[in-house]
């Protein structure tokens, strides 16, 4: 299961493409199941970088717990949560977000 | 401390301008990602993995109060109410958008500071020994040269793509506080027996994938000499410097691939076309840029012996700051001070707006302005007054920045790993805070001495690991934080690179096993003097692995 995710051109921000835009949290990151999803994530996020909207467009693996996504490597959960070392930084720091560790 | 003149101003503002329109472009979709990142890179700008990150250069270390405030400025108008100093002596930014950045830009140039060279394939900040200025200990004040090169080297058409990035670092004293030896090129300050200032010039030292210890090339180059004679390196360097490999594309690898003789003969040959035209120094331009580092007038203040003596009957924690994190001054009356940016579980290196502007306002009232940021991540005040010791000390015990640690177990440099860089294979703060936490006793971290911990969090280096007492190297295994351990290593005037000791430890077991090390030590140590470099270096890794293996080699 993959998800596509990339920084935001002109904040930097961390984003994953959900329902049809860019999100700031990966809870609801449109999950690619097999290859031609993934072919269809890898189209988008090569527009959306054409289109300069996002930089960085990467697919990464995901799970899901409890029907929200959740990043395999420890990279993604950082990128998706904040700082393992700053919990009130990043999206941990919204409400009921999960934090990485 | 060295003022812009016209030029300077006018350079930097052009450079505002010119990069203020290069973001302005990209954000309206002129420019694409991949013509855009050098020319961001060129101005500091790093993709991180929450955000853009902003190095802003402090050219050797040194600040001034107006600008330590205008950081603290920029961390809380710009970006999340902090900064991390860094081991190359600069300030990173964490959170910066990159549509702020031109504003950030051009508060910084109000201030004579900005972010050019702090990125890409170019020579970048000069680094220099943080008591430079005031220890006792120098021949001279190394800065003057560090600004000679710096202007240089900044923009420098033949230097701005070199095969890789360019180090240069500058001690002015014996005791090498500047790790020079760990530098593509590293350069001792001296006098030779006419007393004469020149360098003794060190090339190709470097930490990343394949650190290497720099070679000695000349023992006393004329300080005249120095542009030629660096010119002739980098020109060596450039030619040969290989191109086709990132990871083989350091001088110093030309070096250890070249051989040093050889090498030694190809920059001297260079010199000779070099060393009696343009790039020989006047003397009076070289005084001239002295004249910018002229030292503050010190008066006189033999109160503070007194002072001293009785604060410290007065408190216990004053009298052990001070014996820790207090150096002497090249004027009796005077003291250099460490501050601390290592409380004990804190992050490495960071420090708050507030922390800034409140430790701006100490420099200010009681260190004539002036401020350094040290390579092992603090600030320095480096001339206080003994009689003021006492006031600033209070000063920082309210801002949370008097923990007396200097060179102990806890003062550990620590790159930002995994929880901010795009390069890091495992995280390094959490590792140095709970480090940090196990040693959190000040009686037990001055029982066991001076020790360097470095980690880092990739094999970049960047916490200089290599030359830790101890060092710690984070790296990516089957999906898992893995930390690999290196003894003995230094990065002062007798510089070596640590050893791997053995197996990897896991994130759960790497404290105790920093523990387990420093115990065998403190068995083995001959005594109190025999610091714990000194002892690994009289005994060899066998009783650390002993210590930390044995159970297993015996269980297998």
């Amino acid at each position: 299961m993959k998800v596509l995710t990339a920084n935001r051109l002109a904040d930097g921000i961390a984003v994953w493409y959900a329902n049809g835009g860019w999100a700031e949290i990966i809870d609801h990151a449109d999950i690619a199941h097999d290859k031609a999803a993934e072919d269809r994530l890898e189209a988008i996020g090569a527009k959306a970088s054409a289109d300069n909207e996002v930089v960085d467009v990467n697919l990464i693996d995901v799970t899901v717990v409890n029907g929200t996504v959740e990043a395999v490597r420890l990279r993604e959960k950082i990128r998706a949560a904040g700082p393992t070392t700053r919990h009130d930084l990043g999206k941990q720091a919204r409400p009921q977000a999960a934090r990485a560790a | 401390m060295y003022r812009y003149d016209e030029f300077d101003h006018d350079f930097v503002k052009a450079r505002v301008a010119e990069f203020s329109d290069q973001v302005a472009r990209r954000l309206a979709g002129e420019i694409t990602e991949d013509q855009f990142r050098p020319l961001r890179l060129m101005n500091g700008v790093y993709l991180q993995l929450h955000a853009y990150m902003l190095r802003i250069a402090v050219p050797y270390g040194t600040l001034n109060s107006k600008q330590l405030r205008m950081l603290g400025h920029i961390a809380r108008k710009y970006d999340k109410g902090y900064g991390h100093f860094t081991t190359r002596q600069n300030i990173q930014f964490n959170w910066p958008a990159l549509s702020d950045i031109p504003a950030i830009l051009a508060d910084l140039a109000s201030v004579e500071m900005h972010a050019i060279q702090t990125s890409g394939n170019c020579i970048r900040n000069v680094t220099a020994d943080h008591f430079a200025g005031a220890a006792a200990d120098e021949v001279a004040d190394p800065r003057p040269y560090a600004e000679i090169l710096r202007q240089w080297s900044s923009v420098h058409p033949e230097f701005s793509f070199l095969p890789r990035k360019f180090k240069i670092a500058v001690t002015g004293a014996e005791r090498d506080r500047a790790a020079i030896q760990t530098h593509d090129i590293g350069l001792h300050l001296k006098k030779n027996a006419a007393g004469e200032l020149g360098f003794a010039v060190y090339v190709g030292g470097g930490q990343g994938r394949t650190p290497m210890v720099a070679k000695k090339i000349r023992d006393f180059l004329p300080e005249a000499d120095l542009l030629s004679y660096c010119t002739a390196i980098l020109r060596v360097y450039n030619l040969y410097g290989r191109r086709d490999n990132k990871f083989k594309a350091r001088i110093k690898i030309l070096v250890h691939e070249t051989g040093v003789e050889e090498i030694t003969r190809q920059v001297e040959a260079e010199w000779q076309e070099l060393k009696d035209a343009e790039l020989r120094l006047p003397e009076e331009d070289i005084r001239a840029i002295d004249a910018y580092f002229a030292p503050p007038a010190l008066v006189d203040r033999p109160e503070g012996d007194e002072a001293v003596k009785l604060a410290r009957l007065d408190s216990k924690s004053f009298s052990e700051w001070l014996d820790q994190n207090v150096v002497t001054h090249r004027h009796p009356d005077y003291a250099a001070v460490t501050i601390s940016l290592k409380g004990i579980g804190e992050t490495p290196g960071d420090a708050s707006d507030s922390q800034m502007e409140a430790v701006a306002d100490i420099a200010e009232k009681y260190s004539f302005d002036e401020l350094r940021v040290s390579h092992e991540q603090n600030l320095i005040l480096p001339h206080v007054a003994r009689a003021d010791l006492k006031a600033v000390y209070d000063a920082l015990v309210d801002i949370g920045l008097a923990t007396a640690n200097s060179n102990l177990i806890s003062d550990i440099i620590s790159c930002p790993g995994l929880d901010y860089c795009a390069l890091a294979t495992a995280r390094s703060i959490p590792v140095a805070q709970e480090i940090s936490r196990r040693f959190a006793s000040l009686e037990r971290q001055r029982e066991i001495g001076e020790l360097k911990l470095k980690i880092s969090g990739c094999i970049n280096a960047c916490g200089h690991h290599h030359v830790g007492h101890i060092g710690i190297l984070g790296v990516e295994k089957k999906g898992a934080e893995l930390y690999q351990v290196t003894l003995g290593g230094s990065a002062d005037e007798n510089t070596s690179v640590g050893e791997i000791i053995g197996r990897g430890f896991s994130s759960e077991e790497i404290t105790d096993a920093i523990e387990q090390i420093v115990e065998t030590y403190l068995g083995l140590r001959l005594d109190r003097n025999e610091r714990f470099i000194d002892a690994y270096r009289r005994v060899g890794p066998a009783p650390f692995k002993e210590a930390l293996y044995a159970g297993e080699t015996k269980a297998a």
